[in-house]
């Protein structure tokens, strides 16, 4: 039954793109109001299913990525037919308005789920779509969802797919939706200039101090590895115009004032999320930091970041612990 | 049949400021309501209610608003529970970041992190609002339960919180501020107003936390130079909880038994308050007690104005290293009001025959047991006034009534 079922669904693909000849992505689901219902309705991939980018869709990599409980994550960048994204220095690029950013999350080579981050007339928006269990469609779930997986590293968890709202709290920037991932500095120098080759980014940004590429974490120097991991995993919102702006602890990768970074910085907000600890980080002894206290953390009210992972990063976790043991 | 003038007034004036396509959204509880709800918090458009039914909305995730003047209202706040005791992620039960927006009606139990936060959401009023621990006073329970920050225009009436384990009712970073006639009890803090401007603190029931009202001003933040604060006819009664704030947090160095208290801040105003057996301090003020290294900040108390106030008993189990001697030399009690010593002259205007104790600490930031008590005595006085206005915008009050 299900093999029929599967045939059926290819025989129904192949009809489908016999009667397309060109794909393309359809803008109009991109920048017109409201939440389409389907990801096959925004055209970002030629076959569907198949995850074969459509035309002015194109692949990257972020140098030192988000943890995402061990997922497979794939991005793409969509730019309109004629449209070129600007180079800002180290920061975000500049993608116009009809630009998408499609981030596809996979455990064991089976798509959990897509967040799409659509570029309308007033504003960035993100929607979250699930994959079906056949694994032909994802679906919209403004509300978010849970789904329950096993992790790379064998644990059960209860995964959460961000709800529409929780997708701007970690993509706000002074309250308005903003892309996180394509900075100019967590981007390799190969990437961009392959871009702006293809005719797609204006120009290619220098960038003085780039983010570590994660897999050489052990080969780099343990602060620029930290610092890397603290600035894709932590910074989205603790920003002075991001979520996390009334904490005054601020993670980014341009961040220089030590006492914002954390260093013998008291606890806020943090209640027990302080973990009965002084400091966020106490130079020398990761044990008696709290950065790394809720970094290792389940449990919610304690847990950072608050949103997207249900697991630690061992690896992270271990970066930061090396930094904060390594710091006089 | 005539309405009186003033109700007609007010009754066009709504419909004036109501979005023509207002609609009132319903959402029941019962099975899949974290779904249910959070969709319908979604979809809100500016005017729309989103009207919760009675019963208990069982919830697995933080709920979050973030469409501009909507209103989420309840049955009640017993009769509307959103309950959070099986929550699995997120920093808070719920959080808007929204302007204008009215909460109303409902409790919020047992949130994992903070109860209701509100972020950046000017003009926001919470009102007949219950946030609970159910389990009582325990250092797991969330932070704070009822969390404006960064905010300009907060209006707190009528709402009950217990068992936070940092503050039950805390406004951070915010200015243009009313918090009145609310139930706030057995948290560690009753309510915090810290790093803010312009707070109206007025008829509030406060009794059982560890601490009851406190006005803090902390260094390192975004926005400090808290004062300009009015803490005026509360009922401070019997604040005896023993501390139960996880330790690093500020409130974690607040003594069992202190009624009111100010740190740092400049112009905040005592009077007509009734402060009866809070057992280490009726009234205390003093400076920031740690290091810091922010230029900006100044960790004193500055014009502190303490007028008329009712006190009964207290001082007499003061916990503070040296609380007992000091008692004894006061004769079994310490005065209502106690001091640190430090902020000079300026720091505080009393303008009433009250009894107090300045430890007389040597220096900001030095330790308990280089105390040098003296006695404080008091002439009655007129008080200057607050520099600037106090209080939430008044045309929030139309959407704090019953």
């Amino acid at each position: 039954m299900k093999l029929l079922a599967a045939a059926a669904a290819v025989a129904a693909l192949s009809l489908a793109a016999a009667a397309t000849p060109a794909p393309r992505v359809n803008d109009a689901a991109i920048t017109a109001n409201g939440f389409p219902a389907k990801l096959s309705d925004y055209g970002f991939f030629a076959d569907g299913a198949g995850h074969r980018p459509a035309a002015g869709v194109t692949p990257y990599r972020v140098q030192t990525p988000l943890w995402s409980d061990g997922t497979d994550k794939s991005r793409f960048v969509y730019l309109p037919a004629g449209t070129t994204a600007r180079a800002q220095g180290e920061g975000m690029l500049d993608l116009p308005v009809g630009a998408a950013l499609v981030k596809t999350f996979a455990l064991n080579g089976k798509r959990i789920e897509t967040r799409v981050l659509l570029h309308r007339a007033d504003g960035w928006i993100g929607l979250p779509y699930v994959w079906n269990a056949e694994q032909t469609e994802a679906t919209l779930a403004l509300a978010g969802k849970r789904i329950d997986l096993v992790t790379p590293a064998g644990a059960a968890i209860s995964y959460a797919v961000p709800n529409k709202n929780q997708c701007k709290e970690c993509h706000a920037s002074g309250g308005q939706v903003t892309p996180i991932g394509p900075k100019a500095r967590n981007l390799s120098a190969e990437w961009l200039r392959s871009f702006h080759e293809a005719g797609r980014l204006d120009a290619v940004p220098s960038v003085a101090r780039r983010v570590p590429l994660w897999e050489d974490r052990a080969k780099v120097p343990i602060a620029d590895a930290a610092r890397g991991w603290l600035d894709a995993n932590c910074a989205h919102c603790h920003k002075p115009d991001g979520a996390a702006s009334n904490s005054g602890l601020y993670l980014g990768w341009e961040v220089t004032d030590a006492a914002a970074l954390g260093v013998r910085k008291r606890p806020v907000a943090a209640g027990r999320g302080a973990g009965n600890l002084d400091f966020a980080i106490f130079p020398g002894d990761p044990d008696h930091s709290i950065l790394a206290y809720r970094i290792a953390s389940l449990e919610g009210g304690v847990a950072m970041p608050e949103l997207g992972r249900a697991s630690v990063d061992p690896d992270g976790l271990a970066i930061v612990r090396a930094w904060i043991t390594a710091m006089r | 049949m005539r309405m009186p003038a003033a109700i007609v007034a007010a009754a066009s004036a709504l419909a004036v400021a109501a979005p023509i396509h207002a609609r009132t959204i319903a959402v029941a509880a019962g099975a899949d309501a974290q779904t249910r709800l959070q969709e319908a918090l979604i979809l809100a458009q500016p005017g729309d209610v989103v009207q919760l039914g009675a019963g208990r909305f069982a919830l697995s995730d933080g709920l979050s608003l973030d469409a501009k003047g909507v209103t989420v209202r309840g049955a009640g706040m017993d009769q509307t529970v959103l309950d959070f005791t099986g929550q699995k992620g997120a920093g808070e039960g719920l959080l808007v970041t929204s302007d204008e927006v009215t909460l109303r009606d409902f409790a919020v139990e047992n949130a994992k992190g903070d109860g209701i936060k509100s972020k950046g959401a000017d003009n926001i009023v919470y009102y007949r609002v219950r946030v609970t621990w159910t389990g009582g006073p325990n250092e797991k329970n969330g932070a704070y339960g009822i969390y404006p920050v960064e905010s300009t225009g907060v209006l707190i009436d009528g709402c009950k919180v217990s068992g936070a384990s940092d503050a039950g009712i805390y406004v951070g970073q915010s200015k243009g501020i009313t918090v009145r006639y609310n139930m706030v009890e057995s948290n560690v803090a009753g309510i915090e107003i810290e790093n803010s401007r312009n707070a109206l603190v007025s008829a509030n029931m406060v009794t059982r936390n560890t601490g009851g009202i406190l006005v803090f001003d902390l260094p390192s933040l975004p926005v400090m130079g808290g004062g300009n604060t009015l803490v005026e006819g509360n009922t401070v009664v019997a604040n005896d909880t023993p501390n139960f704030a996880p330790k690093g947090n500020i409130v974690a160095g607040v003594p069992r038994g202190t009624g009111i208290m100010i740190m740092a801040n400049d112009h905040v105003r005592i009077e007509n308050n009734l402060l009866a057996d809070n057992p280490t301090a009726q009234i205390l003020v003093v400076a920031y007690p740690n290091a810091f290294k922010d230029e900006r900040y100044n960790p004193y108390p500055r014009q502190i104005a303490i007028g008329e106030n009712r006190v009964i008993g207290g001082g007499n189990e003061p916990q503070f290293s040296g609380g007992d001697q000091l008692k004894a030399a006061f004769g079994g009690a310490l005065p209502p009001l106690v001091w640190d010593g430090l902020g000079g002259k300026d720091a505080l205007i009393v303008g009433t025959k009250l009894a107090g104790v300045s430890l007389n600490l040597p220096s900001q930031g030095a330790a308990p047991t280089s105390a040098r008590p003296e006695g404080l005595a008091f002439a009655p006085m007129t008080l200057p006034p607050l520099p600037a206005p106090v209080g939430a915008p008044a045309v929030l009050d139309a959407r704090a009534r019953p």
